[in-house]
């Protein structure tokens, strides 16, 4: 469990220093009026949507924790082999950071009222992420062409549950980035709240990207490695 | 003070946070069923949430009425028993605690106790009601399920829990529990995303984290931390699925089943165990918290005081969120760990009791010299403590390896947390719902159906429990329907189950009192206007009871002081509404 126990150990950080700059030392009895709230700093509030984001990417984050320290647990007992690795993912997480990259571009574009290169920016990173859905059905068609089942081994079975979980995940994202690149097509001027549905678009993929990177280091065996490594250090 | 009069906001710094755009439903159907007003969906939530307590009501009847007249129900076989066991477990903690406290009380109180209009985002907060009721359904559906509900106790514990031996476990019993938890979760994170963030930037002007009501304060932490534990629970199940689906080993160890060799292979029960308590432990905090929370504002205006200790409870449910995620494996002291380990989860289980401890001193220095009103929330609020300490007390045993080890699996087990989690936070529940029953409805219940519907429930629930214990300490497993010829347990056990099955249906009974009178009261109630309990909190200063949509009319209120100025000397009344803007000057009087 100590994957998951790192993961809150950052999210209490936060949560720390968050609940730092609340004043919870005051003595709220002693203090009537209108106490000018402490997050009042005059610069305007961080938007509502993407702290909400924000917070879900903390549960995603918990959830992928999750299984990771299943993963490490699981590895433990004396029928682990390694998870086979399939060629195309390399591919794939190659694609994956394209549509990351071409991302960002379409947040930045969409600050500076670029709108038209924002838009294309966006319909490619929606296409690059469809190329690696695609990409990863392959990897798991590689898998069972090669008798690498889902039940033969754990590792197996890891693979296609952690990139499934993975891919929903993306397919969720696709949907809000589809109602995202149909608004942006209709609007002439971007509004803000427009340029903020595409700063949060960026933000998931980003946060999908890392944790899909993460995955990459459970399945391609790295993560045992460093482990070996680390406990050799200890010892 | 200055002299202005509440509505001239003058001098009053703009809200930082845009309002958000109401949204105003056109037709009844989405005034009513497919509503995105947080009130209307906590109703949902409740009544939701009631309707399937009562059917786990019905089965704890049913388990006490084989474990007081053993061999007298013919249709109660030893895997109808398990079931009953397994889907009370169930239900009762989650399908009606988590979600009564955080659906119901969440929804209703949070967007009025930070003075805002609505949760922030309504559309999602609609989902995840009919999320919610989606996995109820699946959840009943279950129990018509060929081979019936799942038996294998509300742990699910692999590997027996997808074997054939146990009811369910091959049928279509254990699959629908876990897809029915799994929605569950989806439809939770779906609330809990709303309520966490809008205490967060909902607040009204004026209202900082330290003016925020316990209430919301112990439902805004067990939501995140809610929101940190359902997805171990959800881990479990998805890959639990896959064990009993698709045939992978990750719980199953290789075993025979029936004489027959199974294709598992190497998987690891004990790891399903970490990731289930992972979940678990939190679990009794999501339930306790708002509890805990609840009961501090009852007991402070009831006692027309301000809670002792303000800061230290708000620290308290702080530093007991955050601990409760490491003791998570003192629930697998019998599974085997290195005494270290154990040594470590029996620390910090019993690190916790000292916040624990704090919070109770403080409910009791509260009423010390208090103006008690010993009004029917204010009796189940006082029973709550009673009944908690109680609970906390038989834990603190329980939480030493070498006590839990002889107990573990007994009676005495089950006489403990219905104490504390299943006693208490009923308590509180019930105490919470007469407490806003006037301003959710507008009406009064009837006092003398809630008195009786209270003593009953208190009195009854010790005439349960307390004998449980003893039962337990005599060796008693729990989870046997019947235990037939031992050599330890004196034949006077069997007198004292059939006087616990007894209370417990009387229990049960008045719990119709209950249901009646929340009816009953809807049309006959007294009128009870705007705030007849004289409380401080926003919720109770709306302009019309029950609160309108947007719940405040044109001015959304301002925050001047704390939720707790009860009896403060020199003052007019004997309490100052959180928008009263100066001692000497009313706040609108409300309708
Ligand atoms: C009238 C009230 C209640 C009665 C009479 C009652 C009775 C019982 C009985 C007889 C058992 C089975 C004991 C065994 O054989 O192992 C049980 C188990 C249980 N009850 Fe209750 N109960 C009540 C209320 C509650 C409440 C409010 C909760 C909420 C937390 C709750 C949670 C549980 C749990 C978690 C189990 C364990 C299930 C398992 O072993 O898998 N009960 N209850
Ligand atoms: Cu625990």
């Amino acid at each position: 469990m100590s994957v998951i126990l790192v993961f809150l150990l950052v999210v209490f950080g936060f949560s720390l220093w968050w609940l730092s700059q609340q004043r919870l030392l005051s003595k709220p009895w002693t203090e009537q009026g209108l106490a000018v709230d402490p997050s009042h700093r005059g610069e305007a509030a961080m938007p509502t949507a993407k702290i909400a984001l924000g917070i879900f990417l903390a549960v995603v984050g918990a959830l992928f924790a999750l299984f990771a320290s299943a993963y490490f647990m699981r590895m433990e007992y004396s029928d682990w082999q390694a998870p086979p690795v399939p060629s195309v993912i390399w591919a794939n997480t190659a694609i994956l950071v394209a549509a990351s990259i071409a991302l960002e571009i379409a947040a930045r574009t969409a600050r500076d009222g670029r709108i038209d290169i924002s838009r294309v920016a966006l319909a490619i990173a929606g296409a690059a992420t469809l190329v690696f859905l695609a990409g990863q059905l392959v990897a798991w068609q590689q898998l069972s062409l090669a008798g690498h089942y889902l039940e033969v081994n754990p590792a197996n079975g890891f693979f296609y549950l952690l990139t499934g979980m993975h891919g929903l995940h993306i397919i969720g994202g696709l949907i809000a980035l589809g109602f995202t690149l149909v608004a942006l097509s209709a609007q002439a001027p971007i509004s803000g709240q427009l340029q903020l549905r595409v700063e949060l678009c960026a933000m998931y993929w980003h946060f999908l990207l890392f944790v899909w990177l993460g995955l990459l280091v459970l399945l391609a065996g790295w993560a045992g490695d460093f482990i070996a490594i680390c406990k050799q250090v200890l010892t | 003070m200055v002299d202005v009069t509440p509505h001239d906001e003058s001098g009053v710094p703009p809200a930082e946070v845009p309002e958000l755009e109401l949204y105003h439903p056109k037709s009844w159907w989405t005034t009513y069923v497919f509503s995105q007003d947080a009130k209307t969906i906590a109703i949902q939530y409740s009544g939701t949430a009631i309707a399937i307590g009562f059917v786990a009501l019905v089965l704890s009847w049913l388990m006490r009425l084989q474990l007081g007249f053993p061999g007298t129900f013919d249709f109660i076989t030893p895997e109808a028993y398990y079931q009953f066991v397994t889907m009370h477990g169930m239900i009762m903690v989650i399908y009606l605690l988590t979600a009564l406290f955080l659906g119901g009380f969440g929804n209703y109180l949070i967007p009025l106790m930070v003075g805002a209009r609505d949760m922030v985002f309504p559309y999602i907060n609609m989902l995840s009601y009919w999320i919610y009721l989606l996995a109820v359904l699946v959840l009943v559906v279950s129990f018509f399920a060929p081979g019936g509900p799942t038996g294998a106790g509300w742990t699910l514990y692999p590997p027996q829990a997808i074997l054939s031996g146990t009811p369910g476990g091959q049928g279509a019993g254990i699959i629908l529990m876990l897809v029915s938890l799994i929605l569950f979760i989806i439809g939770f994170t779906m609330g809990g995303l709303n309520y966490v963030v809008t205490v967060i930037q909902g607040r009204t002007r004026g209202m900082t984290l330290m003016r925020l009501p316990l209430t919301v304060w112990g439902i805004f932490t067990a939501t995140v931390m809610a929101l940190l534990a359902f997805p171990a629970l959800f881990v479990a199940c998805v890959m639990m699925l896959f064990d009993r689906l698709l045939g992978t080993s990750f719980f199953m160890p290789a075993l025979v089943d029936a004489g027959e060799q199974l294709s598992y292979g190497g998987g690891s029960p004990i790891l399903f165990q970490h990731l289930f308590w992972f979940f678990g432990h939190p679990e009794v905090y999501i339930v306790a918290l708002p509890a805990f929370g609840i009961v501090s504002d009852l007991i402070s205006t009831h006692a027309r005081k301000n809670i002792f200790g303000y800061r230290m409870m708000v620290w308290a449910i702080i530093i007991i969120g955050a601990l409760s995620f490491v003791v998570w494996a003192h629930h697998m002291y019998v599974s085997g760990m290195h005494p270290w380990f154990g040594f470590f989860f029996a620390t910090t289980t019993l690190i916790i009791a000292i916040p624990t401890a704090i919070k109770v001193y403080n409910w009791v220095l509260t009423l010390w010299r208090g103006d008690i009103h010993l009004r029917v929330p204010m009796l189940f609020a006082l029973a709550f403590i009673v009944t908690f300490v109680n609970g906390g007390l038989t834990g603190l045993f329980l939480g030493n390896v070498v006590v839990d080890v002889p107990l573990s699996d007994t009676m005495f087990v089950v006489a403990h947390f219905h104490m504390v989690m299943g006693v208490a936070p009923i308590l509180v529940i019930f105490g919470a719902i007469y407490h806003w029953y006037p301003k959710i409805t507008g009406r009064m219940f009837h006092e003398g159906m809630a008195q009786f519907h209270f003593w009953v429930t208190f009195l009854g629930a010790y005439a349960i429990f307390f004998p449980m214990h003893y039962v337990g300490l005599v060796g008693v497993p729990r989870r046997y329907p019947e235990i037939g010829d031992t050599a330890f347990v004196p034949d006077s056990v069997q007198d004292l189950n059939a006087f616990i099955t007894m209370a417990a249906l009387i229990v049960g009974f008045a719990q119709i009192v209950f249901l009646f009178n929340i009816f009953w009261s809807l049309r006959h109630g007294r009128e009870a206007g705007g705030n007849p309990w004289r409380a401080t909190s926003l919720e109770w200063q709306t302009p019309t009871t029950p609160p309108p949509h947007g719940n405040w009319g044109d001015h959304v209120p301002v925050v001047y002081r704390w939720a707790y100025d009860y009896s403060v000397p020199g003052a007019s009344q004997d309490f100052i509404a959180q928008n009263d803007p100066g001692t000497g000057i009313k706040a609108p009087r409300p309708a």
